[in-house]
């Protein structure tokens, strides 16, 4: 009996093993070299696990939070500018493709078909596409700056306006005395509550309409799994349009949520083609990112440990986030 | 059986370990083939008539010398290279950038093998300094630019001035751009970089860092001045950033004739026949401050310190740097030869390009220190908030940060 139980054991390994293998190889490996680089100051010649590689234990780390130099400062504004940016893009292009999906999915609704493939059609569009197409739209004489134009509305210098958004709400340029002393991680308060900068934003909305059409096919799969039964047991019972929204097909909808919302978490903390493409960090910093900020300290400063410790950060931060919302989401079902 | 999955990590362990005495290094001389050599060599092109002629060269290089010779355009040089030192297999020969040199010398990627080329002060003196490194020359300058003031005839006119009008220092460049802005004309477009504004910093006296690049001195008094005078012009309007014309740098709004005047370098000649064929200009140099300035900007033959095929390698650098091949690349794609004994032919070829040309012998080139890159992006993010920045501020942050990169 103990004998087979131990066979049959190694016959599962043995199944398995192509998969682990393969996931040894391409994912865990890599991701261990790249530990392993995060805690030396190897330069880039040759290989970094050579004995005179300098091994400097967890200084890329700490040089991130503790000491007061530049590349602290790239990385808290970095960290910065993505929190922003996260906070705005997963709600709203989380809220755009329900709303899409709602729509796609209504009875009334004709030509569905045309309708869904136009909605999802932005997210199958190579995003090097679409950046270059948003840039000529943001640009100075561009089609949104013109179309503000003929409202009468002097628009914005989009991709070099690095003015915080939050700044230009309270129409205010130089910061209050109480804010303008440091804040954490050496930055001031006043640069921390500054807000996505106008280049950023338009980064933003370029990114709400690209995504917003996968997710709506991951809702519309939801709702189209809602049996209708529930909704006419609701009508029965009297509840109008928007209850039977909020207590059926929401709650209908939880898993899913949680589903788009993990996903935007993730893709948004990774953003980095967009940014590759369109600004590359600028105007005055407002549009770097963790992941953009880690690609260049490690390639164009050759400074590889510093790089992959930025994105190991990154990881942990995404990770973290991951949980507590799945946490919150679990204690508003409990 | 619970320890399989750690079993497994083991064996992974292991499997990284011999990968990585698969990429150990080979002895720190790379050993030389002999016999004909075949040899790969990465540029960064402006373009197709760069690479239609760096191909002709290097073919009728490798049919005469009897070895092979591969050029591939790089997409993006700087990550090309940084992956392929990564690798340890690195083309034998490629462009340097001035302002990434000091980065690629300082991690021994590159050959020093300045001195094996034939006649080395034959090459401008500035040009020489720009690719030395603890006093060795490392690279043979491929060719250089230099920026210079450039000036729309038709705008000038316009505003009623004369040639005689063109500025030489920066009192009169104050003085004619308040009256061109007095008949509505944008006096000057001006980069919002160290790259262009820098050349103001060159003039007034100072500049980034010390000669041998081993000392920051960006406080200084001179820099100061320079940057206090930049900002009067942005301020009172004299000057704006092309971003502010609506163009993405400073030769997009010279050509849209949207300013009178403009500091770029020579490749605006190839921008302005390319894209905006009937605007007529001409190149001054640009006006003194304290003394004469401008920066110059260029390229150097780099062959990687891990090439098998450095005698070879050299040889094509030689060919490629010779006077008359140099004269041939700047007829086909428009740089200035990097050998002061083709000056002359050059000048004869393009008497237009004085401006330029003359800028060699009192050009400052890049940064020549490593780990400048972040620390000059956060000072260009300083410069285009320059309207509104204090320029005292910003010059002592340049001087903290390039200290802490200096490592002094």
């Amino acid at each position: 009996m103990r004998r087979s139980r131990v066979r049959d054991d190694v016959t599962g390994w043995l199944f398995v093993a192509p998969v682990v293998v393969i996931l040894g190889v391409f994912l865990l490996l890599p991701i261990l070299m790249a530990m392993w680089v995060s805690l030396t100051s190897w330069n880039g010649q040759g290989s970094p696990f050579k004995s005179g590689v300098p091994f400097v234990g967890l200084d890329n780390y700490g040089r991130l939070f503790t000491r007061d130099d530049l590349a602290r400062e790239n990385f808290m504004i970095s960290i910065r500018n993505n929190a922003y940016y996260v906070a705005i893009v997963v709600p709203l292009q989380t809220a755009l493709a329900l709303g899409l999906a709602l729509i796609v999915n209504s009875r009334l609704l004709k030509g569905k078909s045309f309708f869904r493939s136009a909605f999802y059609f932005p997210s199958v569009t190579s995003s090097v596409a679409v950046s270059v197409v948003f840039l000529f739209i943001f640009s100075n004489s561009g089609a949104l700056t013109q179309l503000l134009g003929f409202f009468g509305i002097q628009g914005p210098q989009w991709f070099s306006d690095a003015r915080g958004v939050i700044h230009l709400l309270l129409g205010m340029d130089t910061p209050p005395a109480a804010l303008a002393g440091a804040g954490p991680f050496g930055l001031s308060w006043w640069e921390w509550l500054s807000g996505p900068s106008v280049a950023m934003c338009a980064i933003i909305a370029l990114v709400v309409w690209t995504t917003s059409g996968t997710f709506m096919l991951m809702f519309l799969a939801a709702l189209q799994d809602i049996p209708v039964t529930l909704e006419e047991a609701a009508v029965l019972d009297g509840a109008g349009r928007w209850q039977r929204f909020r207590y059926v097909t929401l709650p209908m909808l939880r898993p899913t949520m949680f589903l788009v919302l993990t996903l935007g978490l993730i893709g948004t903390w990774q953003v980095f083609d967009q940014i590759y493409v369109m600004s590359q960090g600028a105007p005055a910093k407002t549009t770097l990112t963790p992941a953009f900020l880690s690609y260049r300290t490690a390639f164009r400063d050759f400074d590889y440990g510093a790089g992959t410790a930025i994105s190991f950060v990154l990881f942990l931060i995404i990770v973290l986030l991951t949980l507590f919302q799945r946490r919150v989401m679990r204690e508003r079902r409990g | 059986m619970k320890h399989l999955p750690l079993a497994a990590l083991a064996v992974l362990a292991m499997a990284a370990t011999a990968c990585g005495s698969g990429f150990e290094d080979k002895p720190a001389a790379a050993p030389q083939s002999s016999g004909p050599a075949s040899l790969r060599i990465l540029i960064a092109s402006s373009g197709d008539p760069e690479t239609a002629a760096v191909k002709q060269a290097a073919d009728a290089w490798a049919k005469a010398s009897g070895n092979q010779a591969t050029v591939t355009p790089a997409q993006d040089i700087h990550q090309q290279l940084g992956q392929a030192f990564a690798g340890g297999t690195p083309p034998d020969v490629f462009y340097v950038d001035a302002s990434r040199f000091a980065d690629y010398a300082s991690v021994g990627a590159l050959e020093p093998y300045g001195d094996k080329i034939s006649n080395p002060d034959d090459f401008y003196p500035s040009l020489r300094t720009t690719f030395t490194r603890d006093g060795t020359f490392y690279c043979a300058p491929k060719d250089f630019s230099t920026l210079a003031l450039i000036v729309n005839d038709g705008l000038w006119k316009k505003a009623g001035l004369a040639a005689s009008d063109v500025p030489t220092t920066w009192e009169q460049l104050t003085a004619v751009a308040g009256k061109l802005k007095a008949k509505g004309i944008t006096p000057l477009a001006i980069g919002d970089t160290r790259d262009r504004i820098g050349a103001f910093m060159v003039q007034a006296g100072g500049w980034i860092t010390s000669a041998d690049g081993k000392q920051a001195t960006g406080d200084s008094p001179e820099n100061l001045k320079a940057l206090e005078y930049v900002k009067t012009l942005l301020k009172d309007k004299l000057a704006e950033y092309p971003k502010q014309l609506g163009a993405s740098w400073a030769g997009e709004a010279f050509g849209k004739g949207k300013a009178a005047m403009t500091i770029e370098g020579n490749w605006i000649k190839g921008a302005l026949k390319a894209d905006y064929p009937d605007i007529k200009y001409t190149a001054h140099p640009l006006p003194a401050g304290a003394k004469q300035g401008t920066l110059s900007f260029t390229n150097c033959w780099g062959i990687a310190a891990k090439s098998t095929n450095k005698t070879a390698a050299i040889a094509f650098v030689e060919a490629m740097t010779k006077a008359d091949q140099q004269l041939t690349f700047a007829k086909a794609f428009g740089v200035m030869p990097s050998r002061q004994s083709a000056k002359d032919a050059y000048v004869k070829e393009f008497p237009t390009d004085t401006a330029f040309v003359d800028g060699a012998a009192y050009a400052q080139g890049p940064v020549n220190a490593a780990k400048m890159d972040s620390v000059l992006a956060d000072f260009d993010a300083g410069l285009q908030q320059l309207t509104t920045q204090d320029p005292k501020a910003l010059l002592a942050r340049l001087q903290k940060n390039t200290q802490s990169a200096l490592g002094d």
